[in-house]
């Protein structure tokens, strides 16, 4: 009881740390910005000015209360709820001060969060993705908060709340394009990690059975690695392009300079060396008394390579996949420069057109694809490590 | 049975098994012993075709092992090496199911089986069949390994230092296993160490290895009593090796006959055992009993003394 007390009374670093940020940015930064067209520069809006006082001061009441959580609770669970509710009452406020700022019927007006929005969004982020740490939960229960957080996202902002937020003005005008282009997102992303797996597991039995092949096929592929992607994407225009003009039938199948093409084979080529590097290290780690055992109880090599040692290899080298798959995702947004598509074309339109929004409305999807991949991998991971060790 | 004739291994230049020839007689345990490098696990490693030899044979049972595809030869002789080589994906019964699987035996017979050799092992099955390597005692996990080497009832049982990794109060308690489970089943096992104790306490046949080579292959009081080679010696050691021969022998099998004042002594204790317990007890002579309490006869002080020098 003494050491609960004593830890309920001390201040959480982190905790002291979020609260400060956040105070400091709601207090002195614009939480919501008008903008006349979507490409002006926007003036913030002090939130007395739109909303009534007993609101303004509710919400500043809720975001400080939850700081006094985050400075000194030290239950888990506690902190979980205080960090969930004030990201709920974020989002309402910065609907309804959307809906308060845009006149009826009005299109052309854009009202964006400002950077109190975010840096709050940051902070209770944070806090909640410290607090699910803290309580230690399985595989499976990540799993099930990812669900959960994935299903209330797309109710909210299936609901309308946000439809007036500049971000959402855009999803609208791009509807059309958004589900193509998130569709190849994925696919590029998924497309190229398959291929290389394909490749890189064989390459990396290959290199754990003949190991003087090992240190030529790393430093090859330590090479790629280090060839920058947009450079990468240069290098491969050339021969694909000079290949579909001289081969008849090769473009039509889709293979040309600029595309999909060069971008899969690059990601592609990006992908093989975590996966042939972690086979290797999982092909490794198999005792090789485990091995002889095999060998002496006459499994045939065949048996012992699928049964034996890529099954225990497997969770080393499912963290390769999930290091390739992460980094795809990222890298798939540069490949909309040579026409590939993907989150990436609304990123590179918005930046040349200078509206920040649009950039958002194809960054924000990406950040939630590689996090939820990063999610889902690493509680397969861990699931698979635990019956076995 | 089986028969080795003229089996050598070359690495290049190197001859890590030199002309080995022995013969190994059915339901007996034959011992390689030898200190590290002297090609006895090589020598092991032939029987069942791991190593591949350079030339001479191998015939078991009056097949030539080289006439059959390696994996198939493998898959009817047991095989348990050091730090038993379990697989840490599977349970307990599904280790030790491995091979039955591998030849096709019907799931309620494997499931007999497994049940059986934990019975034996002192693994109650309900309790271990599910467990995984990892949540067993080094013991436990020992016992598993040679139960998986004997789930098809091979009847050639290949052992390469099997009880290396045991503490020496376990190991000792494995070897008396290992006896009993041989006098069980009728196993013909080979094993191979590199502890003259174990090879002693083990073996019917004791065969010692040194640089490749063959230096003697005999019953192990001849060892003691008729060293081949002064190497055999220096590994016996001579300093106890009057007490060595006596572990050798059992009361039951040189009891004379009558009763003696002094102590009791099971039929099955060393000759070692019973001097130390009449030293202990300042008694010249004890009664031999048999396991069920009938009387077996009697040793004497100077009945004991007369075998614990060469004849």
């Amino acid at each position: 009881m003494q050491r609960t007390l004593t830890r309920q009374n001390t201040i959480d670093p982190l905790g002291a740390l979020l609260s400060l940020i956040g105070c400091a940015a709601l207090f002195l930064l614009p939480f919501v910005v008008f903008k006349m067209n979507r490409v002006v520069p926007g003036t913030a809006r002090p939130l007395l000015q739109i909303l009534p006082p007993w609101a303004v001061f509710g919400f500043y009441a809720a975001m400080l209360l939850v700081a006094v959580i985050a400075l000194i609770f030290a239950s888990a669970r506690a902190r979980l709820i205080a960090s969930l509710v004030g990201v709920t009452v974020l989002i309402t406020m910065i609907g309804v001060a959307g809906d308060a700022l845009t006149p009826a019927g009005n299109q052309v007006v854009r009202v964006s969060p400002g950077a109190a929005f975010w840096i709050l969004l940051l902070c209770l982020g944070l806090m909640t993705a410290d607090a699910i740490t803290r309580l230690r939960p399985g595989p499976g229960l990540r799993v099930l908060f990812l669900v959960l957080f994935a299903t209330v996202a797309a109710l909210v902002l299936s609901s309308g709340l946000l439809d007036h937020l500049s971000i959402m003005r855009e999803y609208q005008v791009n509807a059309g394009v958004f589900a193509r282009e998130a569709r190849q997102h994925v696919l590029l992303a998924l497309g190229s990690v398959s291929a290389a797996v394909l490749v890189a597991v064989p390459a990396g039995i290959l290199c754990h059975r003949v190991p003087r092949l090992r240190a030529g096929m790393l430093g090859t592929l330590n090479l790629i690695q280090t060839i920058p992607s947009i450079a990468l994407f240069g290098i491969l225009m050339v021969p694909l392009g000079a290949l579909a003009a001289a081969v008849p039938g090769v473009a039509t199948v889709g293979i040309r300079g600029i595309g999909a093409a060069p971008a899969v084979l690059a990601l592609f080529l990006y992908s093989l060396l975590p996966i042939v590097a972690n086979t290797i290290v999982g092909l490794g780690r198999v005792s090789s008394a485990t091995v002889d055992a095999a060998r002496g109880m006459g499994l045939t090599a065949w048996q012992i390579l699928t049964d034996v040692e890529l099954i225990l290899a497997f969770p080393v080298i499912l963290t390769g996949i999930r290091i390739v798959l992460v980094q795809n995702i990222g890298l798939v947004t540069v490949a909309a420069l040579i026409g590939a598509g993907g989150f990436g074309t609304f990123v590179f339109q918005g930046i040349s057109q200078t509206a920040i929004d649009l950039v958002l409305l194809g960054a924000l999807p990406i950040v939630a694809l590689a996090f939820s991949s990063a999610v889902l991998l690493d509680a397969l991971v861990e699931a698979l490590n635990r019956p076995a060790r | 049975m089986i028969e080795i004739t003229g089996l050598c291994k070359h690495y290049g230049a190197t001859t890590v098994v030199d002309h080995v020839s022995i013969s190994i007689a059915r339901a007996s345990i034959t011992v390689v012993v030898g200190t590290s490098g002297s090609g006895k696990s090589t020598l092991l490693r032939m029987i069942n075709r791991l190593v591949e030899p350079s030339s001479g044979h191998v015939v078991i049972d009056g097949k030539e092992t080289a006439d059959e595809p390696p994996h198939l030869l493998r898959r009817r002789i047991g095989y348990v090496i050091q730090g038993h080589g379990l697989f840490p994906h599977r349970t307990v019964a599904e280790n030790i199911a491995t091979v039955p699987k591998l030849l096709n035996w019907k799931a309620t017979r494997i499931q007999a089986r497994v049940d059986e050799l934990l019975q034996i092992f002192q693994l109650e099955p309900k309790e271990y069949a599910g467990k995984y390597p990892h949540q067993l005692s080094g013991g436990q996990q020992q016992r598993v390994g040679v139960a998986r080497a004997l789930a098809s009832e091979p009847n050639v049982l290949l052992m390469d230092e099997p009880f290396g990794a045991l503490d020496p109060i376990i190991r000792g308690k494995a070897q008396d296993d290992l006896r009993d489970i041989q006098r069980r089943f009728s196993t013909t096992i080979v094993l191979v160490t590199h502890d003259i104790d174990e090879a002693f306490r083990l073996g019917d046949h004791v065969a010692v290895m040194s640089r490749g080579q063959m230096l003697q292959y005999d019953v192990p009081e001849k060892l003691l009593t008729r060293p081949a080679d002064p190497f055999i010696s220096r590994l016996t050691g001579t300093g106890d090796r009057a007490m060595k021969l006596l572990s050798l022998t059992t009361a039951g099998e040189v009891a004379e006959a009558g009763a003696a004042e002094g102590p009791t002594v099971l039929a099955s204790a060393t000759l070692r055992d019973v001097l130390s317990e009449l030293l202990w007890r300042g008694a010249t002579a004890a009664t031999v009993i048999n396991a069920d309490g009938s009387r077996c006869g009697q040793l004497t002080l100077a009945g004991i003394l007369a075998h614990g020098r060469p004849r």
